[in-house]
Parts: structure tokens; sequence; C-alpha cells
């Protein structure tokens, strides 16, 4: 009944705080609309000056470029200067001759794509028949938006209820609420329960906001069950949560909440599936596993492109079940430097 | 064994001593006033009282029992020197939230909340936002906020300061009224008037308790005209 009280009280408190709860609603649709109108665009077709090459080149050349022109090395030079043009393509001795303008690597491999295909289509001295591409998971329409969307949900859950969370339960102890309550039959683990499930309500909101637009309106690539991820994101959020006001108790002001954003969320993005980690030193990826969002994603990115349930991700649900019960025991411990009881 | 007990406590916090064997008692239904002079250890003491402070040495007994302890806390109205209110809510839901925590009924809980804000005279402001009250009004809000579930036992840190004459007397009246009723009071207080009214004074200083008694115990044993001047006697200062 008590740990009711506190949610009753966390839910009238948002209430009253519009601008918290639009930062906490509408924010991360805000961001991740961003993010897509960034990442999502269409491929780059390159533009490419030609000099010295057979006609069916050309006609290939045609369909893989945005701009196709023919000039000399000196005059694509200068085009190049002016940033007109991405590349300088002839044949010299037999061997094709690229000079790249250079500057942008993901225009680079865009020449070098568009060169490859428009030479192979040529080569017509091997005779197989085109090959079949088919796909385990996935689709050819899957992009670098619908894999990393999965990890830019579950940051977004973990961010902003991690700022609002900390905060909100470090003005209970800076306003003096909080040795008020103590000093109340409150018992220690019915103010924490009351803080993650009055946030909870909310997270669960939340959730439902960011993943019904991810999918719904920004498209994002989804094979899953809707249910089974907002199960996710909602545990996620908790462990968030849990962490927050654990975190919350070495902090004097809100700034220095805002300081615990390099130290504890950011690195959490770089290191849980942002970018394959698979490449990098091990013992970042030994880091990456003491990281609550790396499980969060993890589980996430197996659900919305794999199609896996909730059997299929059990580990990650139970390491991120695991994070938020320490947190939340801890806590309560913490508690324990106000009132021994 | 008296009401409230306090066993040669000390404390400090970090090398800083703030509290040096403390050893005072206050008898059933009295009230009791602790007077002194700023960071005396006033609210370190009462917060130890209260049980949200553990002391590094002795104890504290209240109705027999070692504080903290629920029984304690369940009979014990807190009112702490800073006022302890969500700010975006308003009166009465302040006053609903900490009603629920201590398990008042609702129907119940709606004449506590009546009746406590006539005590202090908020009664008009009931659903007023704590952030658009003022210094004073917050600090009768807390008071209320104390008085809501019916305790036996009621501490109050500095509980008038800020408040105007008038209301201060009301207040004091509403105290005897308590009283009355044999509920048991502990102030902390730095005003001398208030501290005539008291039936029973402690007299901290640097963390020493300098003396215990009546306001005319005290009066006649330092042959003082005030307690200011028993004050400054035992300060040392004449
Ligand atoms: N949390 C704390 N950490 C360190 N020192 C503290 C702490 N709380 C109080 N003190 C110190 O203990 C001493 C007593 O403080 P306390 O708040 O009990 O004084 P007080 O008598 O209530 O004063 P006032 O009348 O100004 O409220 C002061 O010197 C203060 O600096
Ligand atoms: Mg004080």
């Amino acid at each position: 009944m008590r740990v009711f009280a506190i949610v009753k009280r966390i839910a009238r408190q948002m209430k009253r705080d519009r601008r918290s709860l639009a930062l906490m609603m509408i924010a991360p649709l805000f961001v991740l609309t961003l993010i897509w109108l960034v990442v999502d665009g269409d491929d780059y077709e390159p533009k490419i000056v030609y000099d010295n090459l057979p006609d069916p080149i050309v006609e290939s050349l045609e369909e893989h470029t945005g701009e196709l022109t023919t000039g000399s090395e000196e005059e694509a030079v200068q085009l190049m200067q002016d940033g007109e043009y991405d590349a300088y393509l002839s044949i010299d001795d037999q061997a094709p001759h690229i000079l790249l303008e250079g500057s942008e690597p993901s225009i680079n491999s865009a020449v070098m794509r568009a060169v490859q295909d428009s030479l192979k289509s040529f080569d017509s001295s091997s005779q197989l028949n085109e090959h079949v591409v088919e796909y385990l998971y996935g689709s050819a329409e899957l992009n670098l938006f619908d894999r990393i969307g999965p990890v830019l949900i579950g940051f977004f859950v973990f961010f902003f209820v991690f700022i609002l969370g900390g905060i909100s339960f470090l003005r209970e102890r800076t306003h003096g609420t909080l040795e008020k309550l103590l000093s109340t039959p409150i018992r220690r683990w019915e103010l924490v329960s009351g803080y993650v499930l009055g946030f909870g309500f909310f997270t669960i909101i939340q959730s439902l906001f960011i993943v019904t637009f991810a999918i719904y309106v920004l498209d994002m690539y989804m094979v899953g069950l809707f249910w089974e991820l907002l199960l996710v994101t909602i545990l996620l959020a908790m462990t968030a949560l849990s962490l927050a006001t654990l975190l919350s108790t070495f902090a004097k002001n809100e700034f220095q909440i805002m300081q615990f954003i390099p130290i504890v969320i950011i690195p959490q993005v770089f290191f849980a599936g942002l970018f394959n980690l698979e490449t990098l030193d091990q013992w970042i990826q030994v880091i990456s596993k003491f990281m609550p969002l790396t499980y969060g994603a993890e589980a996430l990115q197996q659900m919305m492109i794999r199609g896996a349930h909730i059997q299929d991700v059990w580990f990650e649900i139970l390491v991120l079940l695991c994070f938020a019960f320490v947190f939340f025991v801890l806590n309560i411990r913490v508690l324990r430097g106000h009132r021994t009881l | 064994m008296s009401f409230v007990e306090v066993r040669n406590v000390s404390h400090s916090f970090g090398s800083e001593n703030v509290l040096n064997q403390i050893q005072l008692s206050v008898e059933k239904g009295k009230i009791f006033g602790l007077l002194g002079p700023s960071g005396a250890g006033k609210t370190t003491l009462v917060n130890m009282m209260i049980g949200i402070l553990t002391p590094n040495r002795g104890e504290i007994y209240i109705d027999s029992k070692k504080v903290p302890s629920f029984d304690v806390i369940d009979m014990t109205g807190y009112m702490a020197q800073s006022d302890a209110l969500y700010q975006e809510l308003t009166a009465r839901e302040n006053l609903e939230f900490i009603g629920s925590i201590y398990g008042l009924k609702s129907s119940d809980l709606k004449k506590r909340i009546n009746a406590v804000m006539e005590t202090v005279n908020l009664i008009d402001h009931l659903d007023k936002p704590v952030e658009k009250y003022s210094g004073g009004m917050k600090r009768r809000l807390s008071l209320a906020t104390a008085l809501l579930h019916e305790p036996k036992l009621l501490i109050l840190d500095e509980p008038t300061v800020g408040i105007d004459p008038v209301l201060r007397k009301e207040i004091w009246d509403e105290f005897r009224n308590l009283q009355r009723n044999g509920i048991t009071i502990i102030v902390t207080t730095h005003v001398m008037d208030e501290a005539e009214k008291c039936d029973e004074l402690g007299l901290l200083r640097d963390g020493v308790l300098m003396a215990q008694g009546s306001p005319s115990e005290l009066k006649e044993e330092y042959q003082s005209d005030s307690i200011e001047d028993v004050f400054l006697s035992v300060g040392g200062v004449k």
C-alpha cells in the first residue's frame, strides 16, 4: 500500500511537470527521426568523368552513376578540384585506371562499387548465370538504419529513464523529503519499489511510443513480435532506473548527474552494438560484457532482425534481470546510510 | 524510565566532534525545549531521536524501546528544519501522500487533513501548489504533515522560524492543547521567549548539554531574571 502511495505521488508529480514528461516521450522520437533522416537516405550515386572507354562499359556506367561525362584527365582533375565530380575513369594498357577525389570514404566506395559493377557486366567471358542471392535473415533492403535501429531504441529508453529517474531521486535527497520519508514507517524496500514501479509506469508508455514510432512511422525493419520487444525495452528501462537511483547517491546536484552521461551512458552506446565489436581488441569486448545495454541491444537486434522470441534471447533477458535485481538490492543497502532500520 | 531517554550519546562527523556525552530525559506529556545557538548540535540530536542518524556512541530509548524502531516511528511526528515538501504538489496532495504512508484510511485521512490544516490556519490554501506558498506557509504545512497521524510524540526542529508572533502564539496554544491530550513534544529553538514557554529545557552548546531543568529552576540555579541570562552565564560569558 505504501508502495502504491509512492507510485501515485510520482504520477502526480510527472503530470505537473509537463516538460519532463515531454522530454521522456517526445524527445526520443525527435532524435530518432533525425538519425533516420541522416542514415536512411538512398545509396549515393557517384559522379564520374570517363575517357577512352568501350561503349558497353559506358552504357553500364550510366545505370550506376548519378552523372557521367567524358573528358580528359586534366579536365577531370579540374572538375574534382571544384568539387563537382568524384572520380576519373579510363583504360590505360588494358587496365582500368581510376583517379578518386578521395576526401569522403563513403563516396570512394560508392565509386568503386559502380565501377566494379560496370566492368563485371562487360567482362562476359565467364558465361555463368547471374548469381542468386538469398537472405537467411533480413533482406536486400536492410540498411544501416535498420541495423542500428534496435540499438538506438535501447539507448533512448536507457538514456531518458536514467536522466529523469536519477534527477528525481536526487531531488528527494537534496530537498529533504527523503529524510522526511525515512522518519515515517516506510520500509526501505517499499521506497525503492515505489520508485521503480512509479517510473516503470511511464517507461512502459515511453517504450510503447518509441517502439511504435520506429516500426510504424519510420518503417524500421522488424520481424519480431511487438509485445516481446516491449518486454525487453521495459526491462532495460527498469535496469536504467535502478542504476540511476543508485548513482544519484554519489551526486550532489543535477549537474553531477549529467556528469554520469559520458562515463556511464556514452560508452555503452559505443560498445553495445552500434559498431561491430568483433574486429576490436579483446578487452573492449570484455568491457562490453559488463554493460546492461549490451544485452538489451543484443536481444532487441535478435528480435527485430532475426525474428527471435523470448525463449531465444533468454540469456540476455536473464542477465538484464540480474542487473536490475543487483541494482535494486544495492539501492536498499545504500539507504541504510540514512536509516539503519 | 522516562518517556524519552538519551544515554551517553556522542557523535562526530569526520574529525569534528558534534555531540559529547549527552544525557537527558523527557517525561511523558511534557514540552521539552532544546535550546542552543546555531551549530550547537540540536538538529543532530533530534535526528538521532527519530532514527535517521545513528550515533557513534550511546543509545536512545523512547517509550522503553531502543531507537531506531518502527514502533517508535509509528507514534512519532517529525518536522525537519528544512521544509520537506513536494513543491509541484498541492498541500492536499502532500498530506494525502504522507497520510497514506502512515496507512490512514481515506475517510479518516480527509477528516485529519481538514483538522490539521485548520490548526495551522491554512485551510483556505488546501489546493494551492506548495511552490506558490510563502516561507511561513511552508513552515506551517510542514508542521501539519507532522501532526497528521495523531502522533504521541512530536519532534519539531525549529517549528516557528519565519512565523509571525500572532500565529506563533496560536501554534503554541495548539501545543498546549496537544499536551493536554497526553502528547509529548520536543522542540528545538534559539528564540528565548519560546524557551520560557517550555516545561523543561536543555541548554546545548558546542555539543555539550550545559544544563537541564524547568525555566524557573534554571533561573533560580543561575540567579538570573531570564533564560537569556542563564544561557550567557552557563556559557561563561558573564
Ligand atoms: N551531515 C553533516 N556532515 C558534517 N557535519 C555536519 C553534518 N550535519 C551537521 N554537521 C555539523 O555538526 C554541527 C551541528 O550541526 P546541527 O545541524 O546539529 O546544528 P544546529 O544546532 O541544529 O544548528 P542550527 O540552529 O543552525 O540549525 C555543525 O557544526 C555542523 O557543521
Ligand atoms: Mg538545526
